[in-house]
């Protein structure tokens, strides 16, 4: 994170256009990278992040970091558009509860992120891809654990079913 | 709460009824009515807003159709400024519940308005009532008659066929016909103050209490009846929506009209983000995508369209049906969300159209719940 507080363009442009395996490397021999887009609260789990980075504390690269302003205003349309683009995960980050920079919006979040969640489920379409975390600023730790964990579940679970398709 | 018996003269139920119509206006019971009136071709009945009872046409709110969920019109018309002068609005079920939303979403107001209820049997699509009204003289008639004889009509819209609420909730007034021999008689429910002054100034002698409690039952018996088509209808959306693969079957026919959207009476924005400058993109993009993923579906985003508008009010759906009425590619867009509103509003243990009083879900919080997700 300590590199993208310095170019922060450059970063978010190189993931985005993360360079495609050749056309010559088999899927096989390519493990599978799963790819977080994370929507993080400028207040808390982005500047979590942040620390991580200045601590050089060590995890997986598979989140490309969105600053919000706060989990609250994370739309579902958000976290939809995401997953319908390919991303294998979405995380969710906001402050604990009780700590919103602006008094309630994460439990406004947490109420919307339910929604989504259930009706994910309802229609079989792996909620568990979504995942909504109070990371406060002080927490690097938190952050890399969370990353770390999110990016080995994502291996398990395997690439988003709807990649598969073209037609959505 | 008072109820009172009208005498239906001559067994002619939609003549009584006119004549109340009339009452209410000339008494100056209410200064103008909103009010499902038949067009003069007969082949539609419409919402009209009516002021003199002399230009009363043929009002029908019995006819079964609903070519408008009428909370949108209610709040077309008081979005803006309240009603300054007292309108009795006519309303089925599924309208006054979608109207207790709006109001709560501050897209309405209830100020100088008489919630005038009515029991509803079911409607048909605006294609059969055309149909039936060309082969007939009173679908209306005909229709109630069927009911009478306790009929089922496999015709009526699938959301009226799974209606849990064929009686109004929040009425000032409500015209009860479930479980009344409407042949003799109807019961009206006066449940405000407003309510009864109502019935007060119409003079009409109480009902006695044998007649609500048959009523009672009657409307727990169609109930009953109606939560097991629900179960039905839930349970074959289940499968037919299930996973990825299937959505997206179900979808196919989809041609982005959103026509769903704008029928729907609780698509609450005033400026719908599918049609913001956010979909505007330039070619590149598009390229990009493609380039990316090889082929992409264009118009571009049916399935995000969808999943978003569930996500926005699905917690508000009051299961009305119009969406999938105004479908062009008949897909079931109501059914599916049915179906996520039945899960989302267990969550928060909400009823739409309920109560004013309930807050929406996504308009509160509590400190200590749903922890299981964040």
């Amino acid at each position: 994170m300590a590199e993208e507080k310095s170019e922060p363009i450059e970063e978010v442009t190189s993931v985005e256009e993360k360079p495609k395996p050749t056309k010559k490397v088999s899927a096989a021999e390519e493990p599978f990278e799963p790819i977080i887009v994370g929507f993080l609260c400028n207040w808390c789990t982005y500047t979590a992040a942040d620390l991580a980075g200045t601590t050089r504390m060590q995890y997986p690269p598979n989140i490309r970091p969105i600053r919000t302003m706060c989990s609250g205003s994370v739309d579902p349309v958000y976290v939809i558009r995401a997953l319908l683009s390919g991303a294998d995960g979405v995380l969710v980050g906001g402050c604990h509860p009780g700590d919103c920079h602006y008094v309630s919006g994460n439990y406004k979040a947490r109420r919307k992120m339910t929604i989504l969640k259930t009706i994910l489920n309802t229609l079989a379409l792996d909620d568990d891809r979504v995942w909504l975390k109070w990371i406060s600023a002080a927490e690097g730790r938190k952050f890399a654990d969370t990353a770390t964990a999110f990016t080995e579940e994502l291996k398990k679970q395997g690439p988003n079913p709807v990649k598969k398709y073209w037609s959505t | 709460m008072r109820n009172a018996i009208l005498e239906v003269k001559n067994g002619n139920l939609l003549d009584t009824l006119d004549a109340l119509w009339r009452q209410l206006l000339e008494k100056e019971i209410v200064e103008a009515l909103l009010i499902p009136q038949e067009l003069p071709s007969r082949l539609n009945v419409v919402q009209t807003l009516v002021s003199n009872p002399e230009s009363l046409q043929v009002p029908n709110p019995l006819a079964p159709v609903l070519p408008v969920n009428s909370a949108r019109i209610v709040s077309q018309m008081t979005k803006v400024t309240p009603s300054n002068k007292k309108v009795g609005v006519v309303l089925r079920s599924c309208e006054l519940r979608a109207l207790i939303e709006l109001v709560k979403l501050k897209q309405a107001s209830l100020e100088n308005l008489v919630l005038i209820g009515i029991d509803c049997f079911g409607t048909y699509s605006i294609d059969q009532y055309r149909k039936l009204a060309q082969e007939t003289s009173s679908p209306t008639e005909d229709f109630l008659k069927a009911v009478n004889e306790g009929k089922e009509d496999p015709l009526l819209r699938e959301a009226c066929q799974s209606c849990e609420y064929p009686t109004p909730l929040n009425a000032d007034l409500t015209i009860g016909l479930v479980g009344i021999d409407f042949e003799k008689g109807i019961l009206l429910q006066a449940s405000t103050p407003e309510g009864e002054r109502i019935l007060e100034m119409l003079e009409l002698k109480d009902s006695d209490e044998k007649t609500v409690a048959k009523r009672e039952e009657a409307i727990a018996k169609l109930t009953a009846q109606r939560a097991k088509k629900v179960e039905e209808i839930l349970e074959r959306t289940q499968q037919e929506a299930s996973g990825w693969e299937n959505l997206l079957t179900l979808f196919a026919p989809c041609i982005n009209c959103h026509n769903c959207k704008t029928v729907c009476p609780l698509c609450y924005c005033k400026e719908c983000f599918f049609d913001s400058p956010t979909f505007e993109m330039e070619a590149e993009k598009y390229l990009g995508w493609a380039e990316k993923r090889g082929t992409i579906r264009m118009p571009t985003d049916t399935l995000l369209f969808h999943l978003t508008r569930m996500n926005h009010m699905a917690v508000s759906c009051v299961g009305c049906g119009m969406c999938q009425e105004a479908c062009p590619s008949d897909i079931p867009v109501s059914n599916i969300f049915r179906l996520v509103g039945s899960r989302v509003q267990k969550i928060f243990d909400y009823i739409p159209g309920r109560s004013l009083e309930e807050e929406l879900p996504l308009a509160t919080f509590k400190e200590d719940e749903l922890v299981e997700v964040g």
